[in-house]
């Protein structure tokens, strides 16, 4: 047994991800990211004097809709809470935060690995709370804090609605970590309840990394990552701590329970905090916010707008219709596509020939001129024409592609264009045989080496049949007709 | 003195609306008025002549225009924890000596809407925190019965302002007691409405779960009018009620038949010494001979309202207040980094009480602590409640002490409890939310000074309250008997 696997982690997953709003979470300035500093402000989001906070409804039904997409309940009662510590750019010096009646609870996100393997994560919870503001340290320190002579704050942030999802402890590798936030991020992204970009800090998280001796039920000292800003971070920032943890448990140390922040350039975490130096932050129902009743058909009616997630779709591209996991995630992550694949595959029945055109010579030509394959004039109900064609053996597949790019050009359906042009398969052995004799006759070299035993070249004598008939040939018979002359 | 102040809001408003004297007069003799007594006073910390009489005058051009305005012409105190554009808003404390509101609290613009004339922002203690006014940080102001003792508090500014004619109708806070207690010990005429009858919002919040803003006048109609102007749901505050408002102003009358009023079994007022216990004991009888059935009731809980209600509120005080930084506005003292920044902003910026209170509540939200203090507190409070709803099974209002005492002289009370204990009879009410005035009910000590009859009503019963109160005033008129020291 080796190092590595003699212990095993064991992680959690804290993840704060800015909702997509009109307004902010308790006021009405505009929900949008960046602008000149302090431009989105108003007495609420600055915190003055006598201003208070009202719920924007629109960021409440975001959660109930996040909660039902992973199957958490949506308890009848939720509320407010007061999460007090003093910081510079949290106007309150507080944030309105839920403590102990979150607006969901449970549920569970289906995830997957690059093999393709479905796994599953228990999330403990979603709360709902307000982002802070940013601060930029000027005047030396290289926009640190330490070394900086002051600081200045932009507010347009502050207060903006954040939920906070929080996982159980069921993951046990960096690769599921990060194989469990891009569900995450797929599903609020489907659901339009945020943008979820990372570069612009809308999606932020924390890891809880542990280990124990593989096979052991209880758990280890755990330690809290912060400063991961891409997934690739995640992925390196859990990898490089779990070595780290497996180290000190190895040369006979022990783990502290602390806060480690993640150094990118360096490639290691650091300690930032321990346990002892931990807040107390005096959690308390806020007493300007009324405790929130959840109508029961509020939830029935924000359940039928659940879209097909993520999860579903990989699901059934992977294990039902074959795509490779590569090519179910490129699908799965380009809803439009997704969609116009689906539709396709329902109007064809043939999900691998739908695959292979949509990925492959749809996907080509979408690239080769910058118009997406679901606006293009190749319709998903022209292509499931062209498909059936195929699968008829009327066309054959290289006049398939000439086909489709006619089609892309706007030349109108397929069956359409098959007639005009006389571009049906034959299989008329007459015709076939004309163009044998045509091919042989101008390649004497390969039908010597051929009867001479270099059956392969066989191959290429097909392909002359076929361009010499503009692919029109049935190539089966072509072959047949081929072999009997040769031999 | 120039008759025009000594009117009621009322009368004020009728007299404007009537074209029979302008808005600007009565100002102009208001703002004389305060040039000439405030010295003295001190009841404003700033004065808004200006912005008085710009608004004299559009109160003027809108019913010159033939618009009626409720409160058209009448002179209004504010007390210095409401935000008002473009004004200073202290709250009393250093920490906001020089801070300029960019908002209008919406009670406040309710107000001036209705013709409000605002004349200035008027002292308090820090942050709405004491019973005397004395914890301002920013000034002394004085009873205008008796110059050497206080005026009460924490809203000790408007009603010592209203009592002293320097406004008609002053906008006062109340988060235990701070309308009601004032008002008794200037003569005057204090109401906390219903717990979120009126907007908080532009309120600078001591207790969140507690403060309500509520008018200081020199009669029950002004209150009832006060009152009929800024009751109502505000959007922009959460806990704000969205419920009707039955008018009070219609609902003043004239005797008290038919009416039930509970007297407290604990809050006897024997241990307040023979001369108050005589007077709150003719006060009942004098309800009673206003044809009300005074019956017996019984508040189980009332010995423990002050023990809940400094835990409460110094919670929600403890977190309120953390953003007085000096990060973003107000006082800052600078330091070496922003933790000393922090400490000494607000070492600086706070006085003792404030400060005593802010330890209270984050010791008490404090982890290992929050249970046994804070959570058990909001059970008691839920007791209170109960014990109001059985006790209103029996009686439509109830009827108290406003205060143990009348007006003390400046210093008196040394020690914080004992300063709490001006509040025994006001907190109950408090924790329950319920609406509750004080009216003058006679004199008391030496000298003889204003005393105050509390009269309590359940949730949403203003108008009744009012009515009552009105009848109780126009039998007794006991502001009438006594003479301003100024």
């Amino acid at each position: 047994m080796t190092v590595k696997t003699k212990y095993e982690a064991v992680i959690g997953i804290e993840c704060h991800v800015e909702l997509k709003t009109r307004s902010k979470m308790f006021c009405g300035c505009a929900n949008e990211f960046g602008g000149e500093p302090n431009t989105k402000v108003c007495p609420v989001c600055l915190a003055l004097p006598g201003a208070l906070p009202v719920a924007n409804k629109e960021a409440i039904e975001h959660m109930i809709r996040a909660g039902l997409a992973f199957g958490a309940t949506i308890p009848a009662f939720s509320k407010f809470d007061r999460k007090n510590y003093f910081y510079p750019d949290m106007p309150k010096d507080y944030q309105i935060s839920q403590y102990d009646m979150p607006l969901t609870l449970g549920g569970s996100v289906g995830y997957w690995l690059e093999d393709g393997t479905l796994k599953e994560c228990r999330l403990t919870r979603i709360h709902l709370e307000e982002d802070t503001g940013k601060s930029m340290h000027a005047g030396g320190g290289d926009g640190r804090i330490a070394g900086s002579a002051y600081s200045l704050i932009d507010f347009n942030r502050a207060g903006v609605p954040l939920m906070e999802c929080v996982s159980e402890p069921d993951l046990t590798s960096a690769q599921e970590a990060v194989g469990y936030l891009e569900a995450l991020k797929r599903t609020f992204v489907q659901l339009g309840v945020s943008d979820v970009k990372m570069e612009e800090g809308s999606l932020r998280c924390d890891a809880n990394v542990s280990i124990r001796p593989a096979g052991s039920m209880k758990l280890g000292t755990k330690a809290e990552i912060k400063n991961m800003n891409s997934f690739r971070s995640v992925l390196r920032a859990i990898e490089s701590e779990i070595t780290r943890q497996i180290d000190v448990l190895e040369s006979g140390g022990r783990v502290v329970q602390e806060t480690r922040g993640w150094d990118e350039a360096q490639g290691v975490t650091h300690s930032m905090r321990s346990k002892e130096e931990a807040h107390d932050y005096r959690y308390f129902p806020d007493p300007d916010l009324v405790p929130m009743e959840i109508d029961p058909a509020l939830v029935e009616r924000l359940k039928a707008t659940i879209p097909a997630l993520p999860h579903d779709r990989f699901v059934r591209y992977h294990r039902e219709y074959g795509l490779d996991p590569k090519q179910a995630t490129q699908l799965v992550d380009n809803l439009p596509l997704a969609e116009y694949f689906d539709a396709c595959v329902s109007a064809s029945g043939n999900a691998q020939l739908s695959t292979n055109f949509v990925l492959g010579d749809l996907s080509r030509l979408a690239n080769e001129t910058g118009t997406p394959v679901y606006a293009s004039p190749v319709t998903s109900a022209s292509l499931a024409e062209l498909i059936g064609l195929v699968e008829a053996k009327a066309i054959t597949s290289k006049t398939a592609k000439e086909l489709l790019e006619r089609m892309w050009a706007g030349e109108g359906s397929p069956k359409a264009i098959v007639e005009k042009e006389g571009l049906a398969q034959t299989s008329d052995a007459g015709e076939i045989e004309r163009f044998v004799a045509e091919v042989l006759a101008a390649n004497e070299k390969a039908a010597a080496d051929y009867k001479a035993g270099k059956t392969n070249i066989l191959g290429f004598l097909i392909g002359q049949v076929m361009k010499a008939s503009r692919g029109k040939a049935n190539p089966a018979l072509a072959e047949e007709l081929l072999r009997k002359k040769l031999e | 003195m120039n008759e025009l102040v000594t009117r009621s809001a009322a009368q004020i408003a009728r007299d404007v609306n009537g074209k029979r004297v302008s808005a600007r007069e009565i100002t102009a003799a208001v703002l004389q008025r305060v040039d000439e007594t405030d010295d003295r006073l001190g009841c404003y910390l700033s004065r808004l002549n200006e912005l008085a009489l710009d608004c004299a005058q559009r109160a003027d051009r809108r019913i010159a225009a033939g618009e009626t305005l409720p409160l058209a012409g009448v002179p209004i105190a504010i007390k210095d924890n409401m935000c008002l554009r473009g004004t200073r808003t202290t709250a009393g404390s250093k920490i906001l000596e020089n801070w300029i509101a960019p908002y209008t609290a919406t009670a406040v613009q309710l107000i001036l809407d209705a013709g409000g004339i605002p004349i200035g922002k008027a002292n308090l203690d820090e942050f709405a925190m004491g019973s005397s006014c004395e914890n301002s940080a920013l000034g002394v102001t004085r009873n205008p019965y008796d110059l050497s003792r206080v005026p009460g508090g924490s809203s000790g500014g408007p009603a010592a302002a209203v009592a002293s004619f320097q406004a008609a109708i002053g906008l006062g806070s109340d988060t235990g007691g701070s309308i009601r207690e004032p008002g008794a010990f200037c003569n005057v005429v204090g109401f906390k409405p219903t717990y979120g009858r009126v907007s908080r919002y532009g309120l600078i919040a001591f207790a969140s779960s507690l403060d309500q803003i509520g008018p200081l006048t020199r009669t029950v109609e002004d209150a009832a009018l006060a009152y009929d102007v800024m009751a109502g749901h505000d959007p922009s505050d959460s806990t704000s009620i969205n419920r009707a408002v039955e008018p009070a102003a219609n609902a003043l009358r004239e005797d008290l038949k038919g009416l039930r009023i509970g007297v407290v079994k604990e809050f006897a007022t024997a241990k307040l010494g023979p001369e108050i216990d005589a007077l709150y004991k003719r006060a009942y009888r004098e309800l009673a001979d206003l044809g009300a059935d005074v019956v017996d009731i019984s508040l189980p809980t009332a010995d423990y309202g002050l023990a809940t209600y400094y835990l409460i509120a110094p919670a929600e005080c403890s977190s309120n207040l953390a953003r007085f930084d000096g990060v973003r506005y107000g006082l800052r003292v600078e330091g070496d980094d922003v933790g000393q920044m922090y400490e000494r902003t607000r070492a600086a910026g706070f006085g003792p009480e404030v400060k005593r209170r802010i330890l209270i509540g984050t010791y008490a939200l404090s982890s290992g602590y929050y249970d046994a203090y804070y959570v058990k507190a909001q059970k008691a409070r839920t007791m209170f409640a109960q014990d109001f709803r059985r006790a209103f099974e029996h009686c439509d209002l109830i009827a108290a002490p406003a205060a143990s005492s009348p007006a003390f002289e400046f210093n008196a009370k040394s020690d914080p409890y004992s300063m709490y204990m001006m509040d025994y009879y006001t907190i109950p009410m408090s924790l329950a939310g319920l609406p509750a005035l004080s009216v003058p009910c006679g004199y008391a000590g030496t000298p003889q000074l204003p005393m105050g009859l509390q009269l309590a009503a359940p949730l949403f019963e203003e108008a009744k309250l009012l009515g009552a109160a009105h009848a109780y005033e126009r039998a007794t008129e006991y502001a009438s008997k006594a003479a301003l020291a100024v």
